[in-house]
């Protein structure tokens, strides 16, 4: 025996050591519940987190644009956008107004951590004998590529936009046989023309994105589309992400304008995530049920197989107590053992799984997130499971009359 | 007055009362013991005896009566104060010996102290070492407890009801599995104890000739008492 260990935990570590075979078969049974959490809770959180890196990293957290839109932001299922916009009868762009003093106030938020103001229009791009529709989106560099990481998709040449530069989707490139340090002539419906320099060339991964998109520096769109001064979009970002749709509602309250959250364009990805969570959480429940069980099973049957031991020990003087800490000792061991046990198996198969599952593309399906917390986290709440399942049992070899127990 | 070590006064117990299955085993016992003594309580089987034994050793509460250890009114003590005091001054010796198989013999020596103490320590050892070698089983005393012979195990569940320095040892057929020589050394063994530190001893046997060697014999017929 080792000096100073308690009693209950001497006496729960040998009978359940004595058990082996049972001890095994219930450790081996609640690793396997805790395996699949971890392994569904990592890669529904890898999936998660993916998701909405994509969605963050390519679109702004609000947009505000001028009232009474006609011409709305298009966005395609997988939510990439496109940038197009539909003409308004009066074939001019919704520009918004007094945009500076909204920025101005915007920027004092204190939750909103940048504001790029933006003009994009549809133009034409001509090369030699090419010429192909796109959307020409003008930014300020410094604000907007903090908002969306257009640096992130730079495949050829680099993002530093001068006033007779352009950034392009490399579908264009292709299409209009230009590269990096070719020039291009964009011309817009007003006969604004600009020969720019192609310095780089973007890929979002997105076909028709990288057919429409190219970047300009605002004062360069603005001049293209006789619009000098005007934007028709804030991109904004914030501090706090989830804020964002009650950040527009405050914007649209105090400004004329409509201010649309990245939550409401997104709706579909939110409802989806949160059907994942509550099937998971589902299976959580269920999962944490049948390890309940199986070890209240298992303590059950022990408890009448060492009625007679719990019977000595009650006439040698132990209390009520002790027993009763001595079987939940046993369950929050077995939870504890098993949530170990289930943790690398989790992780394990987790390791496998992303090494093994790829995207169409080749790219990973879900970025490997083994979070700490996780795991401290499931060990835990299987500890507690093993705890509380351990409580009938427990109750029941206290309650056993020493006699009975001992008279066999 | 000095108060007595064990009184009964007029100890009755039923089992299943009020139910048809209802049996009135114990009847109105008087009884009285003194520190030192040493008795033999025989009878038929189904007399008694054991249920007698287990109100004794406080894991059985008495239906009627009034039972007194050193002049403490059992019948006023709670669940955990009963526990404590039967941990404290009672020692148990069974027929089945009644060792925890995972356990060692010296560990199972050493359980009522770390019961007692909620944990072991250097003491408990020592002085389950120096019971063990009482006893006569230095060699095996790192063994585990059910590997042994009958009268082996016998002799670790002396030491164990001993461990406590308990005033009272109650031993219910101590000596009825074993052999003869093994019986006659555990009697010899639990005689030597009781004279050296005049621990009281009851014990339950069938056997006249064991009977015969303590102090004084209870016979228990029915459910009532004869002293002889
Ligand atoms: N827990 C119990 N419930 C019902 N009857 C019991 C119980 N324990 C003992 N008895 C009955 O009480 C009587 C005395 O039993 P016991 O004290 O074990 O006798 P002995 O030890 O003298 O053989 C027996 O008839 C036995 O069947
Ligand atoms: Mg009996």
């Amino acid at each position: 025996m080792t000096y100073g260990l308690p009693l209950e935990w001497i006496v729960a570590v040998r009978f359940l050591y004595e058990g082996r075979l049972q001890t095994l078969f219930i450790v081996v049974g609640v690793s396997i519940g805790v395996g699949v959490i971890v392994f569904m809770s990592a890669m529904l959180a890898g999936l998660e987190s993916n998701i909405l890196k994509r969605v963050l990293t390519t679109q702004a957290q609000i947009q505000v644009i001028a009232p009474d839109q006609v011409a709305r932001i298009l966005r395609d299922p997988a939510r990439e956008i496109e940038d197009a916009t539909v003409q308004r009868p009066s074939q001019r762009l919704a520009l918004i107004d007094q945009w500076q003093s909204i920025v101005r106030l915007l920027r004092d938020e204190p939750n909103i951590t940048f504001v790029s103001p933006t003009i994009s229009g549809s133009v034409l791009a001509i090369r030699g004998e090419a010429s192909r529709s796109i959307t020409l989106v003008g930014i300020e560099p410094d604000t907007y590529f903090r908002i969306v990481k257009i640096p992130d998709y730079v495949v050829a040449g680099h993002p530093r936009l001068t006033s007779d530069s352009i950034l392009i989707g490399i579908e264009l490139a292709r299409e209009l046989g230009a590269r990096v340090g070719d020039k291009i002539n964009i011309t817009s419906a007003n006969d604004g023309q600009r020969v720019l320099t192609i310095i780089g060339l973007l890929d979002f991964g997105n076909k028709s994105a990288n057919q429409r998109s190219t970047y300009v520096a605002l004062r360069t769109a603005q001049s293209v589309m006789g619009m000098i001064g005007g934007v028709t979009s804030l991109d904004v970002s914030l501090h706090d992400i989830y804020a964002a749709e009650d950040m527009a509602q405050t914007i649209m309250a105090s400004h004329r304008v409509v201010a649309e959250s990245w939550i409401k364009t997104n709706a579909q990805f939110f409802s989806a995530i949160q059907a994942q969570k509550a099937t998971n959480t589902l299976i959580r429940l269920f999962v944490g049920l049948s390890v309940a069980f199986g070890i209240a099973a298992v303590l059950v049957v022990s408890v009448i197989q060492r009625s007679k031991e719990i019977g000595i020990l009650r006439a040698m003087g132990t209390t009520r107590g002790q027993i009763i800490r001595l079987f939940l000792l046993q369950g929050g061991l077995l939870g504890f053992a098993g949530s170990l046990v289930g943790a690398v198996l989790g992780a394990g198969g987790l390791v496998y799984w992303h090494s093994v599952a790829r995207q169409s593309d080749g790219g990973e399906l879900f970025p490997l997130v083994l979070e700490q917390q996780l795991f401290v986290y499931t060990a835990v709440l299987a500890t507690l499971t093993g705890l509380l399942a351990a409580m009938a049992p427990a109750l029941r070899a206290a309650k056993l009359d020493p006699v009975v127990a001992i008279r066999g | 007055m000095a108060d007595h070590l064990l009184r009964l006064e007029r100890i009755g117990k039923v089992y299943h009362a009020g139910e048809p299955s209802q049996a009135e085993v114990l009847h109105a016992i008087d009884l009285t013991l003194e520190a030192g003594e040493f008795v033999a309580i025989m009878g038929p089987s189904g007399s008694g005896k054991s249920t007698l034994l287990n109100i004794i050793g406080l894991l059985d509460r008495p239906s009627s009566g009034k039972l007194f250890i050193q002049g403490q009114d059992t019948g006023q003590l709670d669940d955990a104060a009963l526990t404590r005091l039967r941990g404290e001054s009672i020692g148990f010796v069974f027929q089945y010996h009644h060792l925890i198989a995972a356990f060692t013999a010296l560990e199972n020596v050493m359980l009522p102290m770390v019961v007692d103490r909620g944990f072991p320590d250097l003491t408990c050892e020592a002085r389950a070492r120096d019971l063990i070698d009482r006893v006569g089983l230095t060699k095996v005393a790192d063994h585990p407890a059910t590997d042994m012979s009958g009268g082996q195990q016998q002799r670790v569940a002396l030491a164990r009801a001993l461990v406590m320095t308990p005033q009272i040892v109650l031993a219910d057929e101590p000596t009825g599995n074993l052999d003869s020589k093994s019986a006659d050394d555990v009697f010899a063994l639990m005689r030597e104890v009781n004279t050296k530190s005049r621990t009281c001893f009851i014990i339950v046997t069938h056997n006249r000739s064991l009977a015969e060697r303590c102090d004084r014999i209870i016979e228990v017929v029915d459910g009532h008492i004869r002293n002889t």
